[in-house]
């Protein structure tokens, strides 16, 4: 499985390759590409505990839905995104981090509406230079992105996806990011890719979104999110380990 | 049925840094000038609660609204181009300030050999070194001219920089400011350098290392080392930009307006000379005509091209038969690199937009080329720009991309790892090139704008040879495993590679090659002046706002000359 993350990761995301392997100039995508090339398997962990996830709310939270109506579905996403970001012992995963309440919030917004984006037609298929040419908005394709797993899940396993092993999920995410599931309007590699991204962003955007629970997500990471300035640090030789601060709790 | 307004001497079609320098120009001198800009009104206090990546720099919120205009793409002309229906390999700017409000301020002097490229490279190769595909052309303008317009743009951005590069054209004055600070990283890459016999200099910086009040009297405040340039607004007023320098410039003489909302479709013309420009005011719908005396396109690189063929100005390049001006010589940039992971940890997410190092050892001609398959070169810089953690998610080879493995690789690299970059000069091709979509259209019914582009042999060969020079360099800073960039393949719009676009509109000292003379000024039409990257013959080594601004500053001496005397200024 591992060596066909590996392949699949160089089709998708070294095409280009204008630009340098992780490189940041100009800023922009891209740490991880040079991560893309994906060998031993490594998916699978073992299940940890897991706090604020799944379907469960708590009132004056975020941890509340704004775009998925039903739990089945909520928890497939959840647990898709817990087997991208897993919990471990540098810290909580996906369901921990709030991600799956991130992500539904986002798909209820301007995201998921794809707002500041154009959606005139006609829709062709692209050349794999070209992009994102599907006439779904993004809500559309992880409402049927989910439901495709579910229906991957009964089809291999005959169980509901988020009642799978942690290893029978990752067979179905790695056969969404290699493209062999057939979706409509817009290609399983394609959701595969807007759902990692969605995950890294939920990680690790301002806990003011509904991700990034407690700044755990940064803290995992030493990124100490919002600071006023550096001036006074960054002549420093040695690393500096800076409590994080949260634009939402800085009023 | 369009309302007509009354005359003023100067509109410009959009105010950021072009619209924003020949406004300050124009008004200063006494002439009435109006911007008309599709994005709203911001500046410095619309900033402060700005450290968010997710908004900024993940979801784009300062970048153009591509639900109403983007361009269309494909790498050949047997495809089909396609709408760029998200923004990706480039970010267009919208609002005041323009690309200038979320830019790093990176700013260079291109080379005196690039003013020069085609007579330069012939005398000293022999002729089309490269093959008659390779459309390469000299500017109409030498380093040595344009050198007080770089001088004028530098003293107005307040520059911060060191006098070091020994490759770098003759300057007739220091840098306003002095360099940034030379933080542990930079000086490993500049004792790396030193040992491999090359020249590590500061990279002059438009994120100021000190307080800093400029001719005009626009103050410019002293960089805090935030980490949030690229992509951002910057909440202390110390990153140079048109907002808070020569827009309210022109705005204190009380000859400028900028008229917000309001969409340009058209230059009007009528006799050879342009007459005005048709707007639409999008929050109401009303459509506006707004007659001047001189026309000044002033938007990006693709909407200055766009509106000059929409209008019917100028002849459209054909590429089949190389005639014709309008969209030629499209330009990008590649950008070869190498990666280093560490065991030590660095300050990887402190930093400023502009902060860094680089040598021009590699850049131009200033190596000799006779035993290479290419021209030009690169600079090879390490930046330390302020990493963050969304989009900076650096694993070695051979990590998943996402599971356990990946999420504990890319925590522990996230500030173990510093990347050499470069940003590698880009020739025009014959087959590179912008002309108008014949399918889609933008949200007032006008074509979208179409590019046809692919990397071509020059920037394969060149991007091989920087490549190799970055992992020299990355080896020698002692990276426990260094990673060179991948060779380039096709030309891809989806990754974030660079906002360095020129072309489409290009400056010469010939019209059967150029679409203005060196003062901008169109071949066609006297009273009509094309300005930005898009007068790049060819597109250097270097970021480009440097040459811009003085671009825009030789452009708004000739509007101003021209408004006194007519007629064509060459």
């Amino acid at each position: 499985m591992a060596d066909e993350k590996k392949d699949v990761s160089r089709r998708d995301f070294l095409k280009t390759a204008g630009v340098a392997t992780g490189a940041l100039v100009g800023g922009g995508v891209i740490g991880g590409l040079i991560g893309y090339n994906a060998k031993d398997g490594g998916n699978a962990t073992k299940e940890g505990e897991r706090s604020g996830g799944r379907a469960d709310q708590s009132a004056g939270s975020p941890s509340g839905r704004m775009f998925f109506t039903n739990d089945h579905d909520f928890n497939i996403l959840s647990e898709a995104t817990e087997r991208i970001f897993p919990e471990d012992d540098l810290g909580p995963g996906a369901i921990g981090l709030g991600v799956p309440y991130f992500i539904d919030h986002q798909l209820a917004g301007a995201y998921g509406n794809n707002e500041k984006e154009y959606m005139q037609g006609p829709f062709y298929a692209p050349q794999a230079t070209q992009g994102y040419q599907s006439r779904l908005r993004r809500k559309d394709i992880f409402l049927q992105g989910i439901h495709k797993m579910e229906q991957e899940a009964q089809n291999r396993f005959e169980t509901s996806f988020a009642e799978l092993d942690g290893d029978q999920m990752d067979e179905i995410i790695t056969a969404f990011q290699k493209d062999e599931v057939e979706m409509e309007g817009v290609s399983a590699a394609f959701f595969f890719r807007l759902l990692r991204s969605a995950v890294l962003e939920g990680a690790y955007s301002d806990p003011m979104y509904g991700g990034n629970k407690g700044m755990e997500g940064w803290k995992m990471k030493g990124f100490p999110g919002h600071q006023a300035a550096y001036i006074d640090k960054i002549d420093s030789e040695d690393f500096v380990e800076i409590d994080p601060q949260s634009l939402g709790g800085h009023h | 049925m369009a309302t007509t307004l009354d005359k003023v001497d100067v509109v410009t079609v959009g105010a950021g840094w072009t619209g924003g320098i020949i406004a300050a120009e124009a008004a200063k001198a006494g002439l009435k000038v109006v911007s008309i800009e599709r994005g709203r009104e911001r500046g410095t206090e619309d900033f402060l609660r700005v450290h968010d990546e997710y908004r900024y720099a993940i979801r784009y919120e300062l970048m153009q609204d591509l639900s109403k205009e983007t361009i269309t793409f494909r790498n050949k002309r047997d495809q089909r181009a396609l709408p760029m229906r998200t923004m990706g390999s480039f970010l267009l700017g919208e609002g005041l300030g323009g690309a200038g409000t979320h830019w790093n301020g990176q700013t260079w002097r291109f080379l005196p050999y690039d003013f020069e490229i085609k007579t330069l490279s012939d005398k000293k190769y022999g002729a089309d070194k490269l093959g008659p595909e390779y459309q390469l052309q000299d500017w109409g303008i030498t380093y040595d001219e344009l050198e007080p317009y770089y001088d004028t743009f530098e003293k107005t951005a307040g520059l911060s920089g060191d006098d070091t590069n020994p490759f770098a054209g003759k300057r007739s004055n220091p840098f306003p400011t002095p360099p940034m600070k030379k933080t542990p990283i930079l000086q490993k890459f500049e004792n790396a350098t030193k040992d491999l016999g090359y020249t590590a200099f500061m990279i002059p910086s438009a994120n100021l290392s000190e307080a800093y009040t400029n001719p005009d009297g626009q103050t410019i405040n002293a960089c805090m080392y935030c980490g949030f340039c690229e992509r951002f607004g910057c909440e202390y007023g110390a990153k140079t930009s048109p907002e808070i320098t020569v827009i309210p410039t022109a705005r204190e003489t009380g000859n400028f307006e900028v008229r917000f909302h309001s969409n340009v479709v058209e230059v009007l013309h009528e006799g050879g000379k342009a007459t005005g420009v048709r707007y639409v005011n999008w929050m109401s719908g009303e459509e506006f005509i707004q007659p001047a005396e001189t026309v000044v396109l002033t938007s990006y690189v693709m909407n200055n091209a766009k509106l000059l063929m929409v209008s019917d100005i100028g002849e459209m390049y054909d590429p089949k038969t190389g005639r014709g001006t309008l969209g030629r010589n499209y330009c990008y940039q590649i950008l070869p690199g190498a990666t280093g992971f560490f065991d030590e940890q660095f300050n990887t997410f402190m930093g400023a937009g502009s902060l860094g190092m680089a040598i021009d050892d590699f850049n131009g001609d200033n190596f000799d080329h006779s035993d290479l398959d290419f021209l030009h070169g690169s600079l090879l810089t390490m930046t330390q720009t302020g990493v963050r953690p969304i989009a900076t998610n650096p694993v070695p080879p051979d990590t998943p991309s996402w599971g356990a493995e990946f999420k504990k690789a890319s925590i522990e690299n996230y500030t173990r790892v510093l990347s050499v970059g470069s940003e590698g000069a880009s020739l025009p091709h014959r087959d590179n090139y912008l002309t108008l979509d014949p399918t889609y259209k933008d949200a007032y019914g006008v074509p979208l704008l179409q590019l046809t582009y692919n990397f071509t042999d020059q920037d394969r060969a060149l991007h091989k040879f920087i490549t190799e020079k970055a992992v020299e360099i990355m080896e020698e800073m002692g990276a426990k495993q260094t990673i060179g960039s991948n060779p380039i393949t096709d030309y891809d719009i989806v990754p974030y590679q660079t906002t360095h676009n020129t072309g489409g509109t290009v400056m010469g000292a010939d019209p059967a090659t150029s679409v203005v003379n060196n003062y901008l000024q169109h071949w066609d039409m006297d009273n009509l002046f094309v300005v930005g990257a898009g007068n790049f013959a060819h597109n250097g080594g270097y970021n480009p706002t440097g040459t811009v601004g003085a671009l825009a500053y030789r452009a708004a001496e000739g509007i101003i000359k021209y408004s006194k005397e007519g007629g064509s200024l060459v």
